[in-house]
C-alpha cells in the first residue's frame, strides 16, 4: 500500500511478522517438550524391572512379571504395578528372545490391522473393545469365561488361541474374523498386549480395576 | 455430458493439471461414502460380508480415501491459483504431470492390494507391500516414498512459481505452509517396537495435518477465494490471513498436546493440551466472522456504487465456502472442544464421540472448501463469467450438508451413551463395550448414522452430476 498505516492493527507487516514469532515461539516449545517426553517414554531396560524403578513404558521383559491396574491415592488415577515374576508360555524369556517376542508381535498387530476395528491406547476404530489393558480384561482371568471356551489353562494360551482361531469362540454377534494369524504371530500378539497393559497411561482406561473386582465376586460387569 | 469433463476453456497448464486432480479426488470421495456405508450396515449388521470384507477393511478403504482425496483435491486447489497469484504459467509443468499419473497409478495399486490382499503375515515385508497398519497414514512404505517424491515435484511447481513470479501475501503463506505440510509426513514412516513412541510421532503427521497447516491451507485457499469470488480486497484478506496463521499455529501447534494425555506421555500434558487446544476454536471463528463480513461489505459498496445484482460471480461455490467458515468452526470448534479438556476425554477417548467430530470436522473444514473450489475449476475450464445455485447445486450442498450433520449428531449420542454406559458405569472392559454396543439407544443411533449416510451419498450423486453439467449450462445461459 502506498498510503501509510493509520494504525498498527491494520498493517500487514505487524501481523505477518506477529505471526512468524508465534509460530516461532510455539514450535521451539513443542521441540522442547518432545525433547523430554521421547526420554521418558523410551523403553525401560530389563535391569530397571529387577531393579524395580518404573519406567512409563517399561522393557519387554516385563512380560516375565505379573502385572496389575491399582488405584494410586497419590495419583487420584489407577497405574500399572509390575509384580512378581510369573512364566509366560510356560517359561521366562531372555532379553533377546523377549525383545524379539515383542517385535514380532508389534508388526503383527499393524499386519493384521487391528487398529482399524480396535483401539490401542485409546486411538484407531470404535468396532471392537480397547486393547490397552486388554491383558488385564476379567475375561481372560481364571474365573472368566474364555480360559474355558478355548480349553486353555492359562490366560496367555487362551489368548493366542482365541487369536488363532477368533471366529470359532464367538461371544457376541459381532465377532473378529479370522486373520491367518500363526501360533507364533499368535504368542508374538499376547507379548504385545502384555506389554502395552504395563505402560502408565495416566489412569486411562479409567475404573478398568473396579469392575475387575466387581467381576471377581460375580458384580454387575458378569453378566 | 462426458464432453464437460473436458476442460475446454483452460489455457493454463497449470489449471488443466488442477482439474485432473479434481476429477481424481471426487472419485476417491465416492469411494469413501461407499466404504463408509458398508462400515455402517456392518455395525447394525454383524454379519454383513464377515470373512469377505471385514469392517477393518472397509475402514481402512474409508478413511484412506478422504485423506487421499482431500490431498488432491488440495493440490489441485494450489495448481488452480499458482498462475492466478504469481502471474506466471506454473513452472515445471511437465514433471507435474507426470507426476500426476505416477501418483494415480500408485493410489491405484495400494486401493487394489487394500481391497483384495486386505492383511498380510507379521513380517517387515507386510509392512512395505500391503499396509502399515496404521490409522489414516496406512500407505505401504513403498508408496510412502512415492508419494514424497511426488509430492517434491509438486512442490518444485509451486516454489519454482511462487520465486519467478508476483510473491504476494496469500502465496507466501502457501509456500511456508506446503513445505511444514509436506515435511511432516516424514514423521510418519518409519517402525518402532515401542507403541508410546509409534503414537507420539504418529500424531504429529495426524495433529499438525488437521490442526495445523490444512487449517492455515484452509485459511489460505478462502482468501484466494474471497478475492476471486466476490471481489474482496486483497490488502484486507491478507491481513485476516496473518492473524489466521497466528492464532492457527498459536492455537494449534501446542494443542497437539491433546493427543498425549493417554498414549503414555507425561502428565505436563494435561494442562498444555487443555489451554492450547481449548484456544483452537478461537481462530475458527475469525475466520468465519471473515468470510461473512467480507462478503457483506463487498454487497453493500456494490449497493453504494449503485450496483445491481449480486457480487458473487460463482453461486455454488460461494455457498460452499460459507458452508466451510461455519462447518469448520461446528465440526473442528465446538465438537472438538466438547471433548478436548482431560477431565472430559479420559471418558470420551476412543468411543463414538470422535467418530463424531471426525466426521463433523473433516467434512465441515476440508471437504466443503474443496468442493467450492471444484465449482470454481468448472467455472474458469468453461470460461463462464457467473455461475448460479441450481436445482441440483442446492440438491448436493443440502442433502450432503444436512446428512453430515445428521450422523455427526446420530454419533454424538451413540458416544454419550458409550461414555455414561461402559466407560463411567462399567470401566471400558471387553464385557463393558459390548453391553453398550448392544443397548437400543446405541443401536438407533447407528442405524440412524446409516440413514443419514444414504442421504449424504444421494446428495453426493446430485454433487457429481451438478459439477459435469452446471459448467456447460452456464454457457449456453450466458450465449
Amino acid at each position: 500500500m502506498a498510503k501509510k498505516n493509520v494504525s498498527v492493527w491494520t498493517s500487514i507487516p505487524f501481523w505477518r511478522r506477529s505471526a512468524a514469532w508465534v509460530t516461532g515461539f510455539a514450535v521451539m516449545l513443542l521441540i522442547w517438550l518432545s525433547f523430554d517426553t521421547l526420554g521418558q517414554i523410551s523403553m525401560g531396560t530389563d535391569e530397571d524391572l529387577k531393579a524395580g524403578t518404573t519406567k512409563r513404558v517399561p522393557a519387554p521383559t516385563v512380560i516375565n512379571y505379573n502385572i496389575d491396574y491399582k488405584m494410586d491415592k497419590k495419583r487420584g488415577s489407577e497405574v500399572p504395578v509390575i509384580g512378581a515374576k510369573e512364566p509366560f508360555f510356560g517359561k521366562e524369556w531372555s532379553v533377546e528372545e523377549a525383545a524379539d517376542l515383542l517385535h514380532l508381535g508389534k508388526l503383527t498387530s499393524q499386519a493384521k490391522n487391528c487398529m482399524n476395528c480396535h483401539t490401542l491406547l485409546g486411538n484407531g476404530a470404535y468396532f471392537a473393545p480397547d486393547l490397552t489393558k486388554s491383558w488385564l480384561d476379567p475375561m481372560w482371568s481364571a474365573t472368566g469365561p474364555m480360559q474355558a471356551m478355548t480349553g486353555k489353562p492359562t490366560k496367555e494360551e487362551a489368548m493366542a488361541e482365541f487369536l488363532i482361531n477368533p471366529s470359532q469362540y464367538p461371544t457376541h454377534a459381532r465377532m473378529m474374523p479370522n486373520l491367518g494369524i500363526t501360533a507364533e504371530e499368535a504368542v508374538g500378539l499376547v507379548a504385545f498386549l502384555k506389554h502395552m497393559s504395563s505402560i502408565d497411561t495416566n489412569g486411562f482406561p479409567r475404573n478398568f480395576s473396579k469392575t475387575v473386582d466387581q467381576f471377581k465376586v460375580g458384580g454387575t460387569n458378569a453378566r | 455430458m462426458l464432453a464437460s469433463i473436458k476442460t475446454n476453456s483452460l489455457t493454463n497448464e497449470g489449471q488443466k493439471l488442477g482439474m485432473m486432480y479434481f476429477r481424481v479426488a471426487i472419485i476417491l470421495f465416492g469411494a469413501q461414502l461407499l466404504m463408509g456405508l458398508i462400515a455402517a450396515i456392518q455395525f447394525l449388521v454383524p454379519g454383513f460380508l464377515f470373512e469377505i470384507f471385514d469392517f477393518s477393511v472397509a475402514r481402512m478403504v474409508h478413511i484412506n480415501a478422504l485423506v487421499v482425496w482431500m490431498l488432491y483435491a488440495m493440490i489441485g486447489s494450489v495448481y488452480m491459483m499458482i498462475t492466478d497469484e504469481t502471474g506466471v504459467e506454473t513452472v515445471g509443468i511437465k514433471l507435474g504431470k507426470l507426476g500426476f499419473w505416477v501418483l494415480t497409478a500408485a493410489v491405484t495399486v495400494v486401493v487394489l492390494v487394500y481391497i483384495f490382499v486386505q492383511v498380510g503375515a507379521g513380517t517387515e515385508a507386510s509392512i512395505w507391500l500391503i499396509h502399515e497398519g496404521r490409522e489414516y497414514i496406512e500407505a505401504p512404505r513403498w508408496a510412502d516414498i512415492g508419494i514424497v517424491v511426488v509430492v517434491l515435484i509438486f512442490y518444485w511447481n509451486v516454489f519454482a512459481s511462487y520465486m519467478a513470479g508476483k510473491q504476494t501475501g496469500i502465496m507466501t503463506v502457501m509456500v511456508a505452509n506446503l513445505m511444514a505440510l509436506a515435511g511432516l509426513y516424514l514423521a510418519g514412516m518409519f517402525f518402532t517396537d515401542n507403541i508410546s513412541m509409534d503414537q507420539f510421532w504418529w500424531w504429529w503427521v495426524i495433529h499438525l495435518w488437521v490442526e495445523a497447516t490444512w487449517e492455515v491451507f484452509v485459511g489460505t485457499l478462502a482468501a484466494y477465494a474471497l478475492i476471486r469470488l466476490i471481489g474482496a480486497k486483497r490488502e484486507i484478506v491478507e491481513m485476516w490471513l496473518w492473524i489466521e496463521v497466528l492464532m492457527l499455529f498459536g492455537s494449534g501447534v501446542l494443542g497437539m498436546g491433546h493427543h498425549y494425555f493417554w498414549i503414555g506421555t507425561p502428565e505436563y500434558w494435561w494442562e498444555i493440551g487443555a489451554l492450547f487446544s481449548a484456544l483452537e476454536p478461537v481462530p475458527l471463528i475469525a475466520m468465519f466472522v471473515h468470510v461473512l463480513y467480507d462478503w457483506g461489505k463487498e454487497q453493500g459498496m456494490a449497493h453504494g456504487r449503485g450496483e445491481e445484482g449480486n457480487v458473487v460471480t460463482n453461486g455454488p461455490a460461494m455457498a460452499w465456502i460459507v458452508t466451510n467458515a461455519f462447518g469448520n468452526f461446528l465440526g473442528a470448534g465446538v465438537w472438538g472442544f466438547f471433548h478436548t479438556l482431560p477431565q472430559v476425554n479420559i471418558y470420551t477417548h476412543g468411543t463414538q464421540f470422535t467418530a463424531a467430530h471426525g466426521h463433523l470436522a473433516f467434512f465441515g473444514a476440508y471437504a466443503t472448501i474443496l468442493i467450492g473450489m471444484m465449482y470454481y475449476g468448472v467455472q474458469k475450464a468453461h470460461g463462464v463469467e457467473r455461475m448460479a445455485m441450481n436445482f441440483k447445486s442446492k440438491m448436493g450442498i443440502f442433502l450432503i450438508t444436512f446428512g453430515v450433520l445428521g450422523m455427526t449428531v446420530a454419533l454424538t449420542i451413540a458416544g454419550y451413551e458409550q461414555v455414561l454406559v461402559e466407560r463411567a458405569e462399567l470401566g471400558g472392559t471387553w464385557n463393558a463395550f459390548f453391553i453398550a454396543q448392544e443397548l437400543p439407544w446405541y443401536i438407533q443411533a447407528q442405524l440412524w448414522r446409516t440413514i443419514m449416510g444414504v442421504v449424504t451419498l444421494v446428495g453426493f450423486i446430485y454433487l457429481v452430476w451438478d459439477l459435469l453439467t452446471i459448467g456447460k449450462e452456464s454457457q449456453k445461459e450466458e450465449v
